[in-house]
């Protein structure tokens, strides 16, 4: 919770004023806690059917197995903030781990070199999208969705059929998605911190607070002089440069890598950044509840496996779940407006 | 209360503008207007809706860019590369209708793009808020810094709008038709606020359609018509009807030409007409012949009121009839079905395809009639488009020309002429003269009065008070969502409906 105003205003409706800021911060907290209650509750029932689940290496695997995605839904969550979105990162991870694999196989550079690299081309994948979407103008799904096929494409001709294979490739590489600090593996140490410092930079700095405005109101955001393009641009070039991070750590963790790898995950993505209640609309949300939700996603597949049901239910299972949050995220909107209109004038 | 400050016209003005002309296509929005602010000035901008004003404040703004022209602050030539620039220059812009962000607090509306930092480039968030409060309480409002902008009523948006102004010491506050959605009390705050800041030597340009006000904050004021500087006057030396010359530029009755009509039976009659949170409990008739104005400030809910019996929106309850008949709700079809037509607000967005021709966009309505199996005959659609052209007398190069290169006021025309081949009994408008020229007006007037003596009943909204006088039978008037009066023709003066429609009649009688 933030800091209490009682130094600030001693105006006569300094209690009105805080019911109706407490009563705006529940909503919007609301989302966070409910996911993060859904996410423990599943947890808990799945460790008591099978006490498994939650063995050090159980705890091992849940951690290592969202790391990814949370990661990616960070990168996503600053794109759909602005009322965009980057279909193309799934192809980004692919071609970035397929990439950096080639790139290392047989010499001993190490993971630092190798994050570089991934980070340095997937930021070029964003600013492509980014400068098509914000000085292009052209509109946001069709630009990522070309880049998801142009990535691809190129993804499959670089690899023409071959694989990079765990063997070939440098200890330090590997060591980082094996490795740990007091028994946590990195992956999601370095989520965790990737996570931390957007959240701070979206909350306290300038650049953040405009791409909420961008979303909120577009023209708005025109009129109060808010440099658009260059903002969209470079939440664009983040998204890139996160899915091309995300490449390396891929590489890293699974050591074999094909052309195809996290295909289709764009869309998984998505879907966790909007069930964390990222509005699809732009300019709601927090890369904390994306985060959360990239967890529920992933940990509900996990529990399946555990508890031994078939993996069809967990698509079956996201869909329902991003299908419940864009309707709560509709109900919820109506409702807080009509109340706060009736909190000024009643 | 005109203070004393004596002002010499010798010194350099604030602001300036210099031949300013500005162009939307084939549309000529300014040409060669100018106009000077001094310090400590408040200066008003007269014209008629669409006569450029709104042009003229972008342009001050940065928002457009004039295709010639120049701009000197302090008498030094300075261009504007957007919002932001203006901004820096110490001009702030207080729109009509209000653009705010709605997810985000007041306090970051208000600093939005400029926030205060501590160390390390950080939002001195603490700072953000204290500002505001402070500003809230300079204004004399409870509105607490944190609250979303989402679910304020148009008054306060426009005090966080002026609490924006108010934040960085604005030396130019450009403010357009501020006043348009105030309540009597609000509107003398204001006024105290604007006369503090302007007796502390900064620049005010006021739009209102009010002339009362014009005449009693402003000590000059500037007239345009048509896109072009008409005079710039003291107010001292004007009256009323001086200012209004200069503005229409020609007598009311050529502009209003209002026949009288035989009053017919009852053609369209909304009953209980109800969306929750928009309007509340709505009824109203409208007989053959008639002309009704729907008046009342932006955002009183007018449209909502006339989308929703036409079908585009659905109402939570009430029931719209038409020549006697329930209409079934939330369905254009079944209206249009019945012989209701309604001709939008937003033409370029929801009246006309721009990028198709005119023949198509007039024959839109009617595809149906215009051929057989579905299949449309290019011939009848023409003959169509033709004959309606010919009727509003539209001015055009070629029927396949796209409706897109059509000064606006004949875009206005191509849409009434869609909804006129339907050959309705009840025709709805909103806002049927918004941002189009003189000449065009007259014309969209006579065509209205003659439809209606022919027996077409009209329900028109409008926020061009001088065209709801000049043209209705009955003003009806609506307030936050409700209709608070009705007023006839002979009782209907600019006075009666401003009264009604910023609900000062409303708390009065509940006094």
């Amino acid at each position: 919770m933030s800091a209490t105003v009682q130094k600030t205003d001693p105006a006569p409706a300094a209690g009105d004023e805080r019911s109706a800021r407490s009563f705006v911060d529940l909503v919007f907290r609301a989302r966070e806690l409910s996911i993060g209650g859904a996410l423990v509750l599943l947890i808990l029932c799945t460790w008591i059917a099978n006490p498994g689940f939650l063995d050090d290496q159980g705890v091992e695997d849940l951690l290592l197995n969202s790391s990814i995605l949370v990661l990616l839904a960070v990168g996503q969550s600053v794109v759909v903030i602005t009322r965009n979105i980057d279909l193309s990162v799934g192809s980004v991870v692919g071609l970035t781990a397929f990439a950096c694999g080639d790139f290392v196989s047989g010499t001993d550079h190490s993971a630092f070199v190798v994050v570089l690299l991934g980070i340095a081309l997937g930021t070029a994948c964003g600013l492509v999208s980014g400068l098509l979407v914000s000085f292009g103008k052209v509109p946001a799904l069709v630009v990522t969705l070309g880049m998801l096929y142009v990535i691809q494409g190129l993804d499959y001709w670089w690899a023409g059929g071959e694989q990079i294979n765990a063997a070939n490739l440098p200890d330090d590489v590997l060591s980082l998605g094996t490795g740990d600090v007091l028994g946590i593996p990195y992956l999601p140490l370095i989520t965790a911190a990737v996570l931390a410092g957007t959240a701070y930079y979206l909350r306290s700095y300038t650049g953040g607070r405009e791409l909420y405005a961008i979303g909120s109101n577009p023209e708005a955001a025109r009129l109060a002089g808010i440099p658009i393009r260059r903002r969209v641009l470079g939440a664009y070039a983040f998204s890139g440069a996160i899915a091309g991070f995300a490449g390396a750590l891929w590489l890293a963790r699974f050591g074999t890598v094909v052309a195809d790898a996290a295909n289709g995950w764009e869309l998984t993505v998505v879907s966790a950044v909007v069930v964390g209640g990222v509005a699809i609309t732009g300019g709601v949300g927090s890369v904390w509840g994306a985060a959360l939700g990239a967890a529920l996603l992933t940990t509900i597949g996990s529990a399946l496996v555990v508890l031994k049901v078939s993996s069809f239910w967990q698509q079956a299972i996201t869909g329902v779940l991003l299908l419940a949050a864009i309707t709560t995220d509709r109900i919820v909107q109506r409702r807080t407006t009509s109340a706060l209109r009736k909190r000024r004038r009643p | 209360m005109p203070t004393a400050t004596v002002l010499t016209m010798t010194e350099v003005p604030v602001l300036a503008a210099r031949g300013l002309s500005k162009s939307f296509g084939a549309v000529r929005a300014l040409q060669d207007v100018s106009l000077t602010l001094h310090a400590g000035e408040a200066h008003a901008l007269a014209g008629e809706n669409g006569a450029g004003k709104s042009t003229l404040i972008k342009i001050l703004a940065g928002v457009h860019r004039p295709d010639a022209g120049r701009l000197l602050l302090d008498d030094a030539p300075v261009s504007f590369h957007g919002p932001a620039d203006a901004r820096d220059a110490g001009i702030a812009v207080i729109y009509q209708e209000p653009t705010l962000f709605p997810d985000l607090s007041i306090a970051e509306n208000i600093f939005m793009g400029r926030q205060p930092r501590r160390t390390l480039r950080r939002i001195d968030r603490a700072s953000v808020h204290d500002a505001t409060a402070a500003l809230m309480r300079r204004l004399g409002v409870d509105l607490g810094p944190d609250r979303p902008a989402r679910g304020l009523s148009i008054a306060d948006q426009q005090i966080v709008e002026i609490a924006k102004a108010l934040s960085f010491d604005a030396r130019v506050l450009i403010m357009d038709e501020p006043t348009a959605a105030l309540t009597g009390s609000e509107t003398a705050r204001l006024f105290a606020v604007v006369e503090a800041l302007r007796a502390e030597g900064a620049a005010v340009l006021f739009i209102s359609h009010r002339l009362e006000e014009v005449f009693r904050l402003c000590r000059r004021v500037t007239t345009l018509r048509d896109g072009r500087w008409i005079a710039t006057d003291e107010v001292a030396a004007l009256t009323e009807d001086d200012l209004v010359r200069r503005m229409v530029g020609r007598d009311l009755d050529e502009l209003y030409p209002k026949q009288d009509a035989e009053l017919g039976e009852t053609a369209l009659s909304v009953r209980r007409l109800t969306r929750e949170g928009v309007f509340h409990d709505v009824s109203f008739d409208v007989r053959r012949g008639e002309i009704v104005a729907l008046a009342g400030l932006v955002g009183a809910g007018r449209s909502e009121v006339v989308q929703a019996a036409f079908g585009v929106d659905t109402p939570d309850a009430g029931e719209v009839h038409v020549a006697g008949r329930p209409l079934r709700r939330g369905s254009p079809t079944a209206a249009m079905d019945a012989g209701v037509a309604l001709v939008p607000e937003d033409r370029r967005q929801r009246g006309l395809v721009m990028e198709m021709s005119i023949e198509r966009n007039i024959g839109l309505t009617g595809l149906g009639s215009l051929g057989s199996a579905g299949l449309v005959k290019r011939t009848l659609e023409r003959g169509r488009a033709a004959d309606w052209a010919a009727k509003l007398r539209l001015k055009y190069g070629r029927l396949t020309d796209d409706v897109g290169v059509l000064s606006g006021g004949n875009q206005q025309k191509v849409v009434l002429a869609k909804w006129l081949a339907t050959e309705p009994s009840v025709l709805i408008v909103d806002e049927p003269t918004r941002g189009i020229d003189v000449g065009t007006k007259a014309e969209v007037h006579r065509l209205l009065s003659e439809l209606a003596a022919g027996g077409l009943a009209v329900l028109m909204v409008s926020s061009d008070l001088p065209e709801v006088l000049g043209m209705a039978d009955r003003v009806l008037v609506m307030h936050e969502g409700r209709l608070v009066a009705e007023i006839p023709r002979a009782e209907a003066t600019e006075e009666s409906v401003m009264t009604a429609a910023t609900g000062r009649g409303a708390k009065e009688a509940a006094a």
